[in-house]
């Protein structure tokens, strides 16, 4: 069987999917950050896969870009995560609820 | 000659201007001075132009562009000719008077300085009517005037009757001001200039129909301005004002703007003869329809504004009949004599602490003379007696009617006559002889400063000459207005005056007569003839049941149905459902990061759906 593009865009998808899922669920800021993480890599290899697809190289260049912003996101939030844990001793969602309305 | 002009027109704004400055402050006698000398400058400036006017000198100015956009090209011009300078002369005359005499008679009045300052500003308004050389500037003129009238009817507006006419006199005018701004519009329209000259040069060319409907609008306005059946209510509740305001408004100049204004544009009415004819129709009904109120009337200020209204009927007579230099010379005399019978009315309303019943005056001779004088000779004026002014002017009128055969107007006119020398010395005879009733009602009735007196005089001795000018004034002014040709028999015209004279003597005769001998028994009040005309007719009962309650009605019908219930039910309801939603919104917005997500992950799934299923046309 080969493998087309359709299997990438399935891939892609339940990829997304978990990530979605983790996003909603998970109460641990640094599942959150996995989370994201596997969300933004999901539509990396969608792109990359449609890239390859129709030949055209800017979906790539895309999936670069992603990849660069992914990193200094996790970058700064990683950098307040672990200051937020030296002040409070708790990574837990519920515990950050500082900006009610 | 051009300074002159200018001097004329501006010398009014520059003291109204100066009055305005102190207009919120206390009486300051300097105000009423400067006003004053400045209207003595802009009177003798346009006798220096009466001077220089003459069969081929006139002076025409154009001043500044005022509208030039496309096709239309509208300037602020002037024009100094035969007709303007008359009005010119009048007006500025009469002004300087009644500022003069405004000094004594707002004495103790504390908003002095606001009085003289729109005093002056009317004047500079009249002077724009009178002078401008097309119809739009005309029409600034018109407003202005308008504006004067209502800031002086309601001068002391404090007093919710001032405040009341000042609006009546002010919307009925601008109902009238309605039709004439149509036929500026017909005119600007079918001519393609506002220009005197080029509209009176290119009327011929146009057709009957539209020339009518022109005639009609410009008359609608003139009715307005000149109190006409049916817009006439407005005159004598307008007497609310100050005495000065109804002697130079509502009796000398803006009445008499209307028939300046059917004579200005007389050659768009004398190729319609039947407008004039119904114009003239108008005028004579008017003339007996208001002396007729005059009659009964105990309200001193208003027997005198009912008096004017019958005159311009007199003058309107004249200038639908196509006679316009007797329409002006009416004018000119009537302003004369009928400001200084207002003047003299305001001198007993002071002696009498603003008491106008005349039925509680009465043998006021002795108190003040010179007063006493003063209107007996403005009353044989306005009767027509000779050689007073008014009987000049006012048999002409007579003539002109009988020698159109128009045998119904002159016989209206004719009994006018012997109404107007009747109501007058009515009034002459209950304020100034007989019983002194006011001494039994406390009154304690004095003299005027002797200045107001000598500010009177010029008046009371153009009432008395004014009427032998007649020929160099008909000379003067048929170099610009169409003559007069009389085809009548001399003898006739002998018999005429003789009848008008007798008429109008034997009017006095009786009055006098009658009131020397206590006047009419108690028991006409009963009769409902007396109610007929103390009711001015039931007229303004009349509107005020078929048009005053029905639209009170209307607009409290719409301001509670349609306003408060729909309007601005709609506006709430708007704002309420909007705080509803954010009341209920607000609660998603918990700080919770982790609900905050998933509300977005929500969020982007509508988008998704409605991305997919909803697609703008292409």
């Amino acid at each position: 069987m080969m493998i087309g593009l359709t299997h990438y865009l399935i891939l892609s998808g339940i990829l997304f999917i978990i990530g979605l899922v983790g996003v909603m669920r998970r109460k641990n800021l640094l599942m959150l950050f996995f989370s994201t993480e596997i969300l933004l890599n999901a539509v990396n290899i969608g792109f990359v896969a449609v890239s390859k697809y129709y030949g055209d190289l800017s979906g790539q260049m895309f999936a670069f870009f992603i990849i660069a912003v992914a990193a200094s996101e996790v970058a700064v939030g990683l950098g307040l995560l672990v200051l937020w844990y030296k002040r409070t001793g708790s990574t837990d969602l519920d515990s950050l609820q500082m900006m009610k309305g | 000659m051009e300074k002159y002009l200018y001097i004329t027109l501006f010398a009014p704004l520059l003291g109204s201007l100066i009055a305005a400055l102190f207009a919120a402050q206390k009486k300051m006698l300097f105000t009423g001075i400067i006003t004053s000398i400045l209207i003595g400058i802009s009177f003798l400036s346009s006798v220096i132009l009466l001077n220089y006017i003459d069969g081929d000198t006139i002076l025409h100015v154009k001043m500044m562009d005022w509208i030039s956009a496309g096709n239309i090209d509208i300037p602020f011009g002037f024009v100094v000719d035969q007709v303007s300078v008359i009005m010119m002369v009048t007006v500025t005359l009469v002004s300087t008077v009644v500022h003069v005499y405004s000094i004594g008679y707002m004495e103790h009045d504390k908003s002095f300085n606001r009085f003289f300052s729109y005093l002056s500003a009317f004047v500079f308004s009249m002077l724009i009517l009178v002078m401008s050389d097309n119809f739009a500037g005309l029409f600034i003129g018109w407003e202005g005037v308008g504006l004067c009238s209502w800031l002086l009817i309601g001068f002391w507006y404090h007093k919710h009757s001032a405040s009341w006419a000042a609006n009546e006199a002010f919307i009925m005018n601008r109902i009238a001001d309605l039709g004439m701004l149509m036929g500026l519009f017909l005119i600007y329209w079918k001519v393609g200039s506002l220009q005197y000259d080029i509209v009176f040069a290119n009327i011929v060319n146009l057709d009957v129909t539209t020339l009518t409907w022109i005639g009609v609008f410009l008359f609608i306005g003139a009715m307005g301005k000149s109190a006409q059946f049916p817009l006439h209510t407005w005159l004598a509740d307008a007497m609310e004002g100050p005495t000065p305001v109804s002697a130079l408004i509502h009796a000398a100049t803006m009445v008499t703007a209307g028939v300046y204004l059917v004579i200005r544009a007389g050659e768009i009415y004398a190729l319609i003869p039947e407008v004039g004819y119904v114009i003239a129709s108008l005028g004579a009904f008017v003339a007996v329809f208001a002396a007729s109120m005059a009659l009964v009337n105990r309200d001193l200020k208003r027997i005198i504004a009912y008096s004017t209204l019958s005159q311009l009927g007199y003058m309107f007579v004249a200038a639908g009949l196509g006679a316009y230099w007797i329409a002006l010379f009416h004018l000119m005399t009537h302003a004369f004599f009928k400001s200084l019978l207002f003047l003299g009315a305001g001198n007993v309303m002071h002696a009498m602490n603003d008491e106008l019943d005349i039925k509680k005056m009465g043998g006021l001779y002795d108190s003040m003379k010179a007063t006493a004088i003063l209107m007996t000779l403005a009353s044989i004026a306005l009767a027509g007696i000779y050689p007073f002014a008014g009987f000049f002017s006012k048999d002409k009128i007579l003539e002109v009617a009988f020698n159109h055969e128009a045998y119904l107007l002159w016989f209206a006119l004719f009994i006018g006559a012997a109404l107007t020398a009747f109501y007058s010395f009515r009034l002459v005879m209950l304020v100034f002889f007989g019983e002194k009733v006011h001494k039994k009602l406390g009154f304690h009735p004095h003299e005027v400063q002797p200045f107001v007196i000598y500010a009177l005089t010029p008046l009371a001795l153009l009432a008395i000459v004014a009427g032998f000018f007649e020929h160099s004034f008909h000379a003067f002014v048929t170099d610009l207005l169409k003559d007069y040709e009389f085809t009548l028999d001399h003898s006739i015209a002998l018999i005429l005056i003789f009848a008008t004279s007798a008429v109008a003597l034997s009017g006095i005769g009786f009055a006098v007569y009658k009131y020397s001998r206590g006047g009419f028994s108690e028991s006409w009040e009963k009769k409902g003839i007396y109610k007929l005309l103390i009711n001015q007719y039931y007229i303004p009962k009349f509107y005020e049941l078929t048009i005053q309650k029905p639209l009170y009605n209307l607009s409290k019908f719409a301001w509670q149905k349609i306003d408060l219930k729909i309007v601005d039910a709609t506006v709430d309801m708007i704002a309420r459902v909007l705080y509803g939603t954010g009341d209920t919104a607000r609660k998603i917005q918990s700080g919770n990061l982790s609900s905050m997500l998933r509300w977005m992950v929500a969020g982007v799934a509508i988008l998704l759906v409605l991305a997919i299923f909803i697609r703008p046309m292409v």
